[in-house]
């Protein structure tokens, strides 16, 4: 039997500006996947809760106030305490190039900036997702 | 011939002829610069009376960083202040909460007390120039801190000029830096209202924005429809509040997106006019002219920039700031190249104020008043812009008005619904963006930005305890006592606020002592 990828879409940190968010996670949506998305200013615990709750294989977040040094580590860090971590982490959102080798260290699986098409990012989640899920 | 639609995905005809306006009056519709209903202008001369105020959003880091910034600007020949808070500020909390770890400076300059406002405007003669401070849920705060640092400075709040944002209804539906529920918000925004009214008459109680409205990725008829019934609700709400019309609507300004498609946005802001003034006189039955003129402020669209081939921005930018000139917007922001890469950087700042200079000094726009009043194009789209907005009164009306709609989530999913046209619309390359889905540039070199690290949380985070351990606690906790009786009562809450801030008491307290009055607001989230 064939399972939607599940994706949590959210928002950390106190930004409202949710354009982003909102239009990927509609984009996700009808490219057939099973999207939750969070709302605003949620905290690292809420959003790997949530992740954990609906057995999410992906999490996107949305991070334009250039707080994604002090949220992702902390996200990356609770995934691996709660054992999920085989859960893909994307960020999309305005990153600066010199931080973008620091979040693939630690874990984050795509970066995804300003002006990317919606398309390329139905993709790298299809073709990176943990492999329980059947992309059918 | 291929069909052509506007960037809101409004169709457009390839010629426009006088039988497109044949049924526009001119007295009744248009009338010269300075005359109701104001199509063409509030002011009779135009720019030649005065120009535009070059009024240049910014802010970063610490109060100190953000002075330094002003100061250059000032220097530059910029002739008004506008101060960008970081989300902290903005979200009304302190450096030191746990929500504002890895945000404090980043997105604007950290304000936390009094101590912080004197730094930010140390050097700077609050008498001589105007200030437009982009705050919101915590805008009765910062007015009462910034009109205490002018009493420090002994400028009369009688003279005193300036604007705060203090725009909430567009918070709900666009922006999202909401702190409490919609009714006390709108409280304290008619508090604003009643006290600057009699104590700074000459300061604007707020600024009514659809600049937000159309970045969240509204239509330029959205932007036009929610942002003046926003400022009618504001009205409503005024009214209610027990204030005469004329006591505070000439003291309301807006505040709009200066978007790509060059002629709608040019008839977006003449539209604009026309129906605040026929609501306002009609509607309202103001009495006092000043009621009846719509002054807008004008930012380039943020959202229009490329992170892709950054110069390219600066070309976007001139274009997009010469629609409201050639519509006569009464202050101006023009966006830097690199802001959808970072904050701009001091030479980037510069450019962008250099843009508008070129404009009002070297292009001759600013000669003549109205120069594409009677285009057909232009008055059809003027005309066509009007009837879609009052189409949205209606059913906002029938709602019950803006709080019912914000409440039932409708301005919202229509934003929401008109950002993900158009990004399918980009997706499909019917809408072309340069150096995005066309004319793509590979190994593009990197820019140089601006990058804010965490010396500024370290610095705010130090004065904030300095601030805690010489101020009078006793003071503090009365003043904030006085805040909350004044919130769960009728009594105005600016006094108690002045008293707080004089005390020294910090953003995040003086939000937290209404948060536990009126509690917090929390969106349903919906995609």
């Amino acid at each position: 039997m064939s399972h939607k990828i599940r994706v949590v879409i959210a928002k950390p940190g106190l930004d409202g500006h949710d354009r982003g968010a909102r239009v990927i996670a509609r984009a996700l949506r009808d490219a057939g996947m099973e999207v939750i998305y969070t709302g605003l200013r949620q905290t690292p615990e809420q959003i790997v809760a949530a992740a954990l709750q609906e057995d999410a294989d992906v999490i996107g977040l949305s991070i334009l106030s250039g707080a994604h040094m002090h949220i992702c580590p902390r996200v990356m860090a609770l995934l691996e305490e709660r054992g999920l971590g085989d859960v893909l982490v994307v960020v999309g959102g305005i990153i600066p190039d010199v931080d973008i080798p620091k979040l693939k260290e630690m874990g984050v699986g795509g970066i995804f900036l300003p002006g990317t098409p919606m398309q390329e990012i139905v993709e790298f989640i299809r073709k990176n997702v943990r492999s329980r899920v059947e992309t059918a | 011939m291929s069909s052509a639609t506007t960037v809101s995905g409004r169709h457009v005809a390839a010629l426009y002829t006088p039988g497109d306006i044949a049924a526009l009056d001119y007295a009744r519709d248009l009338a010269d610069p300075g005359e109701f209903p104001y199509t063409r202008g509030i002011h009779q001369s135009g720019y030649r009376g005065k120009l535009w105020t070059m009024r240049q959003f910014a802010g970063f880091g610490t109060p100190e960083d953000t002075n330094a910034r002003y100061k250059q600007l000032l220097a530059a020949g910029g002739t008004g202040l506008s101060v960008a808070f970081d989300l902290p500020t903005l979200m009304g909390r302190d450096p030191d909460h746990e929500l504002s770890l890895g945000e404090v400076g980043k997105c604007g300059v950290n304000v936390a007390s009094l101590a912080d406002m004197e730094v930010l405007f140390n050097g700077i003669d609050l008498g001589a120039i105007t200030s437009s401070m982009t705050i919101n849920s915590p805008a009765a705060m910062i007015l009462a801190m910034y009109l205490v640092v002018a009493e420090q400075q002994n400028a009369s709040w009688q003279t005193l000029s300036g604007t705060i944002q203090n725009d909430i209804l567009k918070e709900f539906i666009a922006q999202k830096e909401y702190i409490y529920p919609p009714r006390p918000s709108m409280r304290l925004i008619t508090d604003t209202f009643a006290f600057c009214a009699q104590h700074v008459p000459r300061w604007n109680t707020i600024s009514v924005s659809g600049y937000h409205i159309r970045e969240a990725g509204a239509t330029a008829a959205q932007e036009l429809a929610f942002t003046l019934r926003d400022g009618i609700e504001y009205v409503h709400y005024g009214i209610s509040a027990g204030l005469d019309v004329d006591a505070f609507a000439p003291r309301m300004s807006f505040f709009f997106n200066a978007h790509s498609d060059f002629f709608e946005e040019i008839a977006k802001y003449r539209a604009a006019r026309r129906i605040w003034a026929r609501v306002m006189r009609d509607k309202f039955h103001a009495q006092n002219p000043r009621s009846w003129q719509l002054r807008f402020h004008t930012q380039t669209a943020g959202v229009s920039l490329t992170a892709q081939q950054p110069y390219n921005n600066v070309v976007r930018t001139a274009l997009q700031a010469l629609a409201p000139v050639l519509a006569g917007t009464q202050s101006l922001h023009t966006n830097a190249l690199d802001e959808a890469l970072a904050l701009p950087t001091a030479e980037s700042a510069t450019l962008a104020l250099r843009t508008q200079q070129i404009i009002a000094h070297e292009t001759g726009v600013t000669d003549v008043v109205d120069p594409l009043g009677g285009s057909y194009f232009v008055e059809k789209l003027t005309n066509d812009l009007e009837e879609e907005a009052l189409a949205y009164f209606d059913t906002i009306d029938r709602m019950g008005g803006m709080v019912e709609a914000i409440e039932r989530g409708y301005p919202q999913q229509e934003i929401a619904e008109s950002a993900y046209r158009f990004q399918q619309a980009v997706e499909a390359r019917e809408k072309i963006i340069v150096g995005v889905n066309g004319f793509v540039a590979e190994d593009e070199a990197p820019l140089s930005i601006l990058y804010i690290d965490e010396s500024a949380a370290d610095t705010q985070l130090a004065r904030l305890a300095q601030v805690k351990a010489r101020r009078s606690q006793t003071a503090v906790d009365r003043a904030l006592d006085q805040l909350k009786h004044a919130a769960a009562g009728r009594d105005n809450t600016m006094p108690p606020l002045l008293d707080a801030v004089r005390a020294y008491a910090t953003v995040g307290e003086m939000c937290d002592a209404l948060r536990l009055v009126w509690g917090e607001y929390e969106e349903i989230p919906v995609i």
